[in-house]
């Protein structure tokens, strides 16, 4: 067996891209000007091929014989490193043993074609740097060339000598002694196996296993663990909570139950024979009715803790991860597009303030976008909604938020597995990867985490889950099996735990394929290896069943059966190394009681800058700043069209680079109903009070989706909480409050909650320079994503000005509600109003801006929200090529109230909800102003779109006079906008 | 004559195939999705079609290079099939990741027997993946059937490797000489030219700005915009400010090809 390798450099006059991204990244960090690194990426290729078979692979599959050129030896060989002129350090990077390496794997594949005789295969970066400084060099290979969490960096001449890994291992059952430990003896065993178990539920475990007179074994403490994580069992927020605030007290038994789902409740039962909801909070995934044929369901996930030590695959397995809920919602949705929500720490932030042990926020964002690129373009899934907040408390705890909505056949919303059936696993293999990510996200992160926790941090490999999403629907439509739920969290131990709940479950956990050898029984069942599905399929359709996964190449293997016994068993080469009550293990976690309290911060009033007046710089300014900056970089790199169902594009107007409100697309090619993909989140107004932020977020979603034509009798709504450590009463307390109007808003505004998420104890602790310990936790982030409907796409309107002459208005009113604004955040302003929902006015606005867009009676609807008025303008114009004249005076709501210059600036730029700013062709006025007039809704005429190239906005000032408050040509505005996320 | 029959060939990793499908319906084709492995089995199977279509993707995921394993496995079990199928008269047509499989397994251009391949896709110059619009303009004077009575073309490029390179300027000439540089990227009211364009007309570097090529036939061709992307106006990105038609420009590549056989 000889271990060869093959470097591939780009060819004289080609190119190096990989060099001039690691030149650009080290010259962002700060660590090196004007580095002209000299890279290659090779393959390690081991098996018995002689030096032509090498030679072959390398020249017709390995490299482009076009643009690149080969270097092939022996590892070890000189040839292999003879180094360029002028850089003569050589980095090789390689995964580390275990790591996915989807390139690899289909280069096995790729070579076995061949019939040239090479075992594996492992990929690797190779780097030639000039002599640098040891520490320069240690610090450009541990936060440019690689990630410890997942690579392992070789400096000089490769050595090794084989690439095998995993050795056969003797079985061996372990029992875990602990029915004599007293409780701080349990919190240390909780400790130790990461098991991140209270010591309440450690000495419920205890209880039961003195009541059995026996110990548990290794897997069963750990299948309880997995059950009762945080993560997959929700017990915060499904717990009881003791919540108290300035109204006086309430209790809940299960706060989910009492706020979100009740809402839906509610929903339904007041829409009693017209309720489009079909499963909600039950499934993988929220399901509702679409049209004759189809059910369309959403899911939204986070993957937080794993993007933060290794953005790239927790990203990657983010999105992997929630492609397979839809998939696994009822017996399986199609995928027909994902949505995307970033919250990060500022890439601007200076390197050397990072805390120990954290990555630098680009470095974050450019390996999250990628990570999502990567697998969602691969899966052909469009990427077609999302949003990046920028926090300096997101420094070590980025947020990833992955969504993904399907098309379900109506009669496919059903499953149960039945007693008898076939527990059968399909798609990746089970490795070690991926061992205590339920638990582990259910920590708190610290500077050790990545130490703590290599197993949790994974790569995904998209086209094992592409080539799985095929054969499920393929599987489903020829109705092969009754059940199927993905593998996602606690693995195997979750899904088939889950699955067998209501019946019971006998595992053989030998049969399950394994990518290497040496995983014990225990790793075998918690690993939460990606790209895994579990079925319950019938023994007579097994033979089908098989077959049409090998008809396409995906591994199907049977690993138990669903019997009627109540109990979960689990054996290993015959001998029983688990056996769980499933009462217990779903209903024996004992109820935590948590207390959380909520006092309002006191009233401040915002006091106005003494520097006021210049409009101008402020809006430019806003537009110029992180949150509300053009993401085209971003957007750009995800596929947003494939599928064909394309209807409005994450980026419009005459340049198609205007930000949209929502998308918009037909997945039903030969239909023009439609979906409408949105979101709201504003991290800053939970300072000022979570229930406005919550409220107001919720409002942002809603009015995203009507801004494009939505029906807003048919939006539904996810929520996605992302919280700071809820042991903390206050903390607790602000998610009760922002739970509280969750339940309010969806119930008024008729938009059911349909699933939701929620990731707590998102905080990073570190010990600083000084010794002293500290903990970053991040703001109060919900994220309310909205699924809306529209019933005809044709009629849909976008965000950009369309003609000049046509009317300007504003819809909806403008209170004195500067609070958690950009202009205040601008201005370091602090107190202020927090933007609230007027119930009232919402539930007139939203269906009266529908129908008007249903009417044909507007050209161009924008959102207003981050920026205010100057914003929305600012953007329809720089969107659509056209300069606009607008008015403030008359503009309704407390405003007007309000002396100068406070009421213009609070006209320009307070972030008042349920407002859209509105283009309407002179024709179509008089209709237009008897609607909404008609319907009760304050509406005033701002102003009309201007033939020119400039923004102006007036306003009557103190003496009457008038005073122009902004006004600017579009290219700069645009330019500003632009700017910023502008990345190479 | 009976309704052409399209072979979509799909393999691990292909994703375009079901609106690929759909665009040749509403041509007036029957389109059927068969997976590479029923090919492998049975390399007569593509006889009973007309046009083999090579839709886009990540044929393996895109792993070692773009189309390359795909390209591979028709190099090594299929190339008699798709020889008989070109020689039989018929068409083939490679979109995106269809285009770079075609390139990469010599179908569109035979290999230099010394030298080996005389093109390749390689990496945009912005070195990542990149959706965007592009305006699109034919060559002169070509054969390509699939691009017969259209000038011009407003498709979506979805890709990373659509950076078209020939091995020399000589081959580069030689092509285009041919008149096999059919589709090139262009400007909204531009003319076809060898001068590169800048970005983003030309989106992702490629040589004398070719998005498309043809086979010496004009039967077979490859191109990395997506026509199937664009078959109806609400397709178009600015269809809400009035622009773009029913149907949508890509509609006329997939008629070409049905109405070649006589429909």
């Amino acid at each position: 067996m000889t271990l060869w390798e093959v470097d591939i450099y780009a060819a004289a006059g080609q190119r190096d891209v990989m060099a001039d991204a690691i030149a650009a990244a080290a010259g962002d960090l700060g660590l090196a000007r004007q580095l002209a690194p000299h890279t290659a990426r090779g393959y390690l290729l081991e098996g018995d091929a002689t030096t032509a078979d090498i030679h072959r692979l390398a020249d017709e599959l390995l490299a482009d014989r076009v643009v690149e050129r080969t270097v092939v030896g022996r590892v070890g060989e000189p040839v292999l490193h003879t180094p360029p002129p002028g850089v003569p350090v050589c980095v090789h990077v390689l995964p580390k043993p275990g790591v996915m390496d989807p390139v690899a794997l289909s280069a096995e594949k790729a070579i076995a074609d061949f019939g040239i005789a090479v075992r594996t295969v492992r990929t690797l970066k190779k780097v030639w740097l000039p002599d640098l400084a040891p520490a320069t060099l240690q610090a450009l290979c541990s936060k440019v060339l690689a990630n410890d969490s997942v690579e392992h960096v070789v400096i000089g001449p490769l050595t090794l000598q084989r690439l095998d890994m995993g050795q056969a291992t003797r079985f061996q059952l372990i029992h875990i002694p602990l029915r004599d430990l007293d409780g701080a003896a349990l919190e240390e065993l909780s400790r130790t196996r990461q098991l991140y178990l209270s010591r309440i539920e450690m000495e419920t475990i205890q209880a039961y296993y003195r009541s059995l007179q026996r110990d548990p074994t290794d897997v069963e403490l750990e299948t309880l663990a997995q059950t009762w994580s945080e993560h997959c069992s929700h017990k915060t927020l499904g717990g009881r909570i003791a919540y108290r605030d300035e109204g006086g007290e309430r209790h809940f038994e299960n706060l989910l139950k009492e706020t979100i789902f009740a809402a839906t409740r509610t929903i339904r039962r007041e829409l009693a024979e017209h309720d489009w909801c079909v499963s909600v909070f039950e499934d993988n995934a929220g399901v509702v009715r679409f049209d004759e044929r189809y059910h369309v369901v959403f899911k939204v996930e986070t993957h937080n803790h794993p993007s933060a030590l290794e953005p790239y695959g927790g990203a990657n397995t983010g999105i992997g991860g929630v492609i397979r809920d839809p998939l696994g919602t009822g017996l399986g949705a199609r995928p027909v597009c994902n949505t995307d929500v970033f919250c990060f720490a500022p890439p601007d932030t200076p390197p050397e303030q990072l805390p120990p042990g954290v990555l630098h926020p680009r470095r974050v964002m450019q390996g999250v976008v990628a990570g999502v690129r990567d697998y969602g373009n691969r899966m052909g899934i469009p990427t077609v909604n999302g949003a990046i907040y920028f926090d300096p408390r997101y420094l070590g705890n980025p947020l990833v938020y992955c969504g993904t909505v399907g098309l379900l056949p109506c009669d496919k919303a059903r499953k149960a597995p039945q007693a008898g059936d076939l527990i059968v696993v399909i798609g990746g293999r089970t490795g070690r990867d991926g061992i205590h990510g339920a638990t582990f996200s259910s920590a708190e992160l610290t500077s050790d985490s990545e130490s703590l926790s290599g197993g949790a941090v994974q790569i995904g490999n998209a086209i094992t889950e592409k080539m799985l999403l095929d054969v499920v629907l393929a599987a489903r439509d020829q109705g092969l099996y009754h059940a199927i739920t993905d593998c996602g969290a606690g693995g195997f131990s979750s899904a088939v735990g889950e699955m067998g709940e209501h019946l019971g479950a006998e595992v053989t956990l030998e049969a399950a394929p394994l990518k290497y050898e040496g995983l014990t029984y225990t790793e075998i069942w918690i690993s939460e290896a990606q790209e895994r599905m579990v079925l319950s399929v019938p023994p007579e359709t097994w033979d089908a069943f098989r077959a049409l996964c090998e008809a396409e190449g995906v591994e199907a293997v049977i690993i138990g059966r669903f019997v009627p016994t109540g109990r979960l068993r689990l054996t290993y080469h015959g001998q029983t190394v688990g056996d769980l009550d499933m009462q217990f293990l779903h209903g024996g976690r004992p109820a935590v009681v948590r207390d959380a309290c909520y006092t309002p911060p006191p009233e401040t009033p915002l006091e106005l800058p003494r520097q006021s007046g210049d409009g101008g710089a402020d809006l430019l300014g806003i537009l110029g700043s992180l949150n509300v900056a053009s993401k085209e970089w971003v957007i750009r790199q995800y596929d947003h069209e494939v599928q064909g169902g394309s209807v409005v594009k994450p980026l419009v107007g005459a340049a198609n680079d205007g930000p949209s409100d929502a998308a918009v697309l037909r997945p039903v090619l030969d239909s023009l109903q439609g979906l409408a993909i949105a979101c709201g989140m504003n991290p800053c107004y939970g300072e000022l009070d979570p229930y406005h932020m919550a409220a107001s977020g919720i409002d942002e979603a809603i009015r995203n989706c009507v801004a494009v034509g939505a029906d807003p009798a048919r939006i539904a709504l996810l929520d996605n909480f992302c919280w700071g450590y809820t042991d903390r009463p206050e903390t607790l307390g602000s998610l009760v409050r922002a739970a509280l109007a969750c339940h309010d808003l969806a119930v008024a505004l008729r938009t059911p909650f349909i699933s939701g998420k929620d990731s707590l104890n998102n905080e990073f602790t570190y010990v600083d320079a000084a010794g002293q310990r500290r903990t970053i936790a991040i703001p109060p982030s919900l994220l309310i994503s909205a699924l809306g409907q529209v019933p005809d796409t044709r009629a849909c309107v976008t965000m950009d000005l369309k003609r000049p002459g046509n009317v300007l208005y504003q819809v909806g009113e403008t209170d004195n509600e500067l609070g958690g604004s950009h202009y205040a955040r601008r201005h370091g302003l602090r107190g202020g109003h927090v933007p609230q929902v007027h119930v009232p006015r919402a539930q007139r606005t939203f269906p009266a801006v529908h129908a008007a867009i249903r009417q044909g009676l507007l050209r161009s609807c924008h959102d207003m929200s981050e920026g205010g008025l100057a914003v929305a303008i600012a953007e329809m114009a720089l969107a659509g090529g056209f300069g606009a004249a607008v008015d403030l005076d008359g503009i309704p709501g407390q405003c007007t109230a309000l002396s100068e210059p406070l009421r213009t600036i609070v006209r320009l730029f307070a972030e008042s909800n349920t407002r859209f700013v509105c283009e309407v062709e002179p024709d179509h006025v008089p209709a237009w102003e008897t609607l909404l007039q008609q319907r009760e809704v304050p509406c005033h005429r701002i102003g009309t779109v201007a033939a020119s190239d400039r923004v102006t906005i007036e306003a009557q000032a103190e003496h009457g006079n008038r005073r122009r408050w902004i006004d600017l040509p579009i290219a700069q505005l645009k330019d500003a906008w632009q700017q910023p996320l502008k990345w190479r | 004559m009976p309704t052409p029959r399209i072979l979509i060939l799909r393999a691990p990793g292909t994703n375009c195939d079901r609106e690929t499908a759909f665009a040749f319906e509403q041509a007036g084709g029957q389109a059927d999705l068969v997976h590479i492995n029923r090919l492998l089995e049975d390399p007569q199977l593509p006889d009973r079609y007309q046009v083999l279509c090579l839709p886009g993707g990540f044929s393996y995921g895109d792993d070692v290079a773009a189309g390359r394993i795909l390209a591979n496995q028709i190099r090594h079990h299929l190339a008699e099939a798709f020889t008989r199928f070109k020689e039989a008269g018929k068409l083939i047509l490679g979109i995106c990741n269809g285009f770079q499989v075609l390139l990469k397994s010599g179908v569109l251009i035979p290999d230099d027997p010394v030298d080996g391949p005389s093109a390749t896709l390689t990496w945009n110059d912005s070195g990542r993946f990149e959706a965007r619009w592009s305006y699109l303009v034919t060559a002169p004077a070509h054969a390509c059937v699939f691009l017969a009575g259209i000038e011009r073309l407003y498709l979506p490029i979805a890709h990373a490797e659509g950076k078209f390179v020939a091995r020399s300027p000589d081959i580069l000439r030689q092509l285009g000489a041919q008149g096999r540089l059919v589709l090139r990227y262009g400007t909204p009211q531009g003319v076809p030219t060898d001068v590169p364009l800048s970005f983003p007309d030309n989106p992702n570097g490629s040589e004398a700005n070719v998005a498309g090529v043809a086979d010496a036939t004009g039967r077979v061709f490859g191109l990395m915009p997506h026509p199937e992307r664009h078959i109806h106006r609400l397709q178009h990105p600015r269809w809400t400010r009035g622009e773009g038609q029913e149907p949508g420009d890509g509609l006329a590549v997939f008629r070409n090809a049905v109405r070649y056989f006589g429909l």
